[in-house]
């Protein structure tokens, strides 16, 4: 008697054929990866597609805006202010400096305290309850919108001062600008390894050194990147400027009165009946993002390289 | 020159956790003290108490007495002023990633605020010459990152760095062990040559290598040190029952 020392299956759909066990095996590793295959080109796909999703508005909304505002674009709409209603022509030129006058202030005052509230949480904070506090107020003011800013800038400052004022208007968006740069500066400080900072404490370095020379130095990109971010964010704000800057149809440049700024020309040529008007507003806003973006690149180069070069 | 350290009842803490009891010990100056024992014997907090840096971790404390020549480290001095003249090389490379090879060894001077840059440039020299590290990195020393460096390249640097500032006492924390049979070598040779300048405390887990660079070893084990004697005595005729078995491999 004979036994086949390979005992063999018959596959279910029968054909005939005597299969090793094997055989079963291997048909499950093909079909394993073919199947790996095509997930593995699906989820390449998704994320290509979604790649698409992110820029397809931007490009879009950016292609619009040339479209429907680069024709209004000459050398008057950066140099004059906005003509009287009827006249043709006029410019945004006091808008661009208010905006420009408003987002200094904000940084100004935003950027320092956002990075010092960081490190606090990062460096020192540690554990306590007031680092706990400060971050749930961070992520809260994160979330509140941007209009309530406005009218906390107005009950703190415009009440008080009986007027409109461009310095108002500063103080709301830096308001709106220390949460993100807060919470950035914080996450970025605790990507720093700690082995660096003993480094530093090791040598001899006192503690406040070692934070500004190693842990910001080490952390400044992600904390750039931060900054930029909150500055792009409110440097578009509207409504936080409709009671506290006000807007102003002519040139100003005190801090202590109303002053122009382009999301607020914007708005109110935007709202108006004239079709005049509505091309302004389309120009100043691609005006606007043309800024921001310039801005962003800007300091972007600078700061980069003010790392590398190692100032310390 | 190195200044010799006398360690009287230290205790030192974590939290709750007692990880140093009653440690006494005579450093002796100029000579090299190796510190042996398993992993979590107390060997890394010790060599962290002696120039302070134990107490940067907010849940540790030590009592006690530490004394370098006749200045009380706990008393008489800021944890600044210590770290400044007790240096440290950690077990990992720790270069500072977005400084130069020039700006990591200048750096313990450059961040306490010293500019002169014709004594920096002559302390850098000096340093990394010391550490051995010279005639690989004259050529790019302000133009590579000290974190571009291999990591037997980047250990010695540390070693530049710390001996920057002028200690007189060098502590290295387990300063090979990261590191491949070559670069370890070198951080030896290194620390034979070093002994004649600066008082070297070493802890490594690599007992051949307690023998080949330390006059004195000393023997931790669960926070206590067992045995401290010199190099030869451990290694050839310990004392105690426990050391015997920790060198012979039966445990640990």
């Amino acid at each position: 008697m004979s036994t086949n020392p390979i005992p063999t299956v018959t596959p279910s759909g029968d054909d005939g054929l005597l299969r090793p066990p094997m055989d079963f095996q291997t048909r499950r590793m093909r079909l394993n990866s073919a199947r790996r295959y095509l997930v593995n080109h699906l989820v390449t796909g998704l994320a290509v597609l979604s790649t698409v999703l992110v820029i397809v508005p931007l490009v879009a909304i950016l292609g619009y805006l040339i479209y429907k505002g680069a024709s209004s674009l000459n050398l008057a709409f950066f140099t004059h202010i906005p003509a009287p209603v009827g006249e043709p022509g006029g410019g945004m030129a006091n808008s661009m400096v208010g905006s420009g006058i408003i987002l200094a202030l904000a940084s100004s005052m935003g950027v320092p305290v956002g990075i010092a509230a960081g490190v606090y949480l990062a460096e020192y904070g540690r554990g306590k309850m007031l680092a706990m506090a400060v971050r749930f107020t961070a992520d809260v003011l994160n979330g509140i919108p941007s209009i309530v800013m406005g009218i906390a800038a107005y009950s703190l400052i415009v009440m008080r001062q009986m007027h409109f004022s461009a310095f108002s208007g500063g103080v709301a968006l830096a308001i709106m600008m220390v949460p993100t740069i807060t919470r950035t500066t914080e996450e970025m400080l605790l990507t720093v390894p700690h082995a660096i900072r003993e480094a530093a404490l090791g040598l001899g370095v006192p503690k406040w050194r070692t934070v500004i020379s190693v842990s910001l130095r080490t952390a400044s990109p992600g904390i750039i990147t931060g900054c930029m971010l909150a500055f792009a964010r409110v440097a578009g704000e509207t409504a936080p400027l409709l009671f506290t800057a006000f807007g102003n149809q002519f040139w100003s440049f005190k801090l202590n009165e109303p002053i122009a700024a382009l999301p607020l020309q914007i708005y109110v040529y935007a709202i108006s009946p004239y079709d005049e008007w509505h091309r302004l507003a389309w120009a100043g806003a691609l005006v606007l993002i043309l800024m921001i973006m310039v801005s962003v690149t800007l300091v972007r180069i600078y700061a980069g390289r003010g790392i590398l070069k190692g100032a310390s | 020159m190195g200044a010799g350290i006398d360690v009287e009842h230290l205790n030192a803490w974590y939290g709750t956790t007692h990880t140093l009891q009653d440690i006494n010990l005579n450093i002796p100056a100029n000579h090299a003290t190796a510190l042996i024992g398993p992993s979590g014997c107390g060997k890394s907090t010790f060599v962290r108490c002696l120039n302070r840096m134990h107490e940067t971790n907010p849940i540790a404390r030590a009592t006690g007495v530490v004394k370098m020549g006749d200045l009380d480290i706990y008393k008489d001095a800021s944890p600044v002023d210590i770290r400044r003249r007790v240096g440290m090389v950690f077990q990992r490379p720790n270069p500072f990633p977005t400084m130069s090879i020039y700006d990591n060894v200048a750096s313990g001077l450059k961040l306490n605020g010293f500019r002169n840059k014709a004594i920096l440039d002559e302390t850098v020299e000096r340093s990394l010459k010391a550490a051995a590290l010279w005639e690989e990195v004259k050529d790019e020393l302000k133009k590579k990152s000290g974190a571009s460096l291999s990591g037997g390249q980047q250990q010695r640097m540390c070693i530049a760095r710390a001996l920057a500032v002028d200690p007189e006492v060098l502590l290295m924390d387990e300063p090979a062990s990261a590191l491949d049979p070559v670069s370890t070598s070198k951080i030896e040779d290194l620390i034979f040559q070093l002994k004649s300048r600066y008082t070297i405390v070493i802890v490594t887990h690599n007992m051949q290598q307690a023998a080949r660079v330390a006059e004195n070893t000393g023997f931790f084990l669960n926070g206590k040190m067992v045995e401290f004697n010199s190099t030869d005595k451990i290694f050839t005729t310990p004392s105690d029952k426990r050391t015997e078995d920790y060198i012979t491999g039966r445990f640990g």
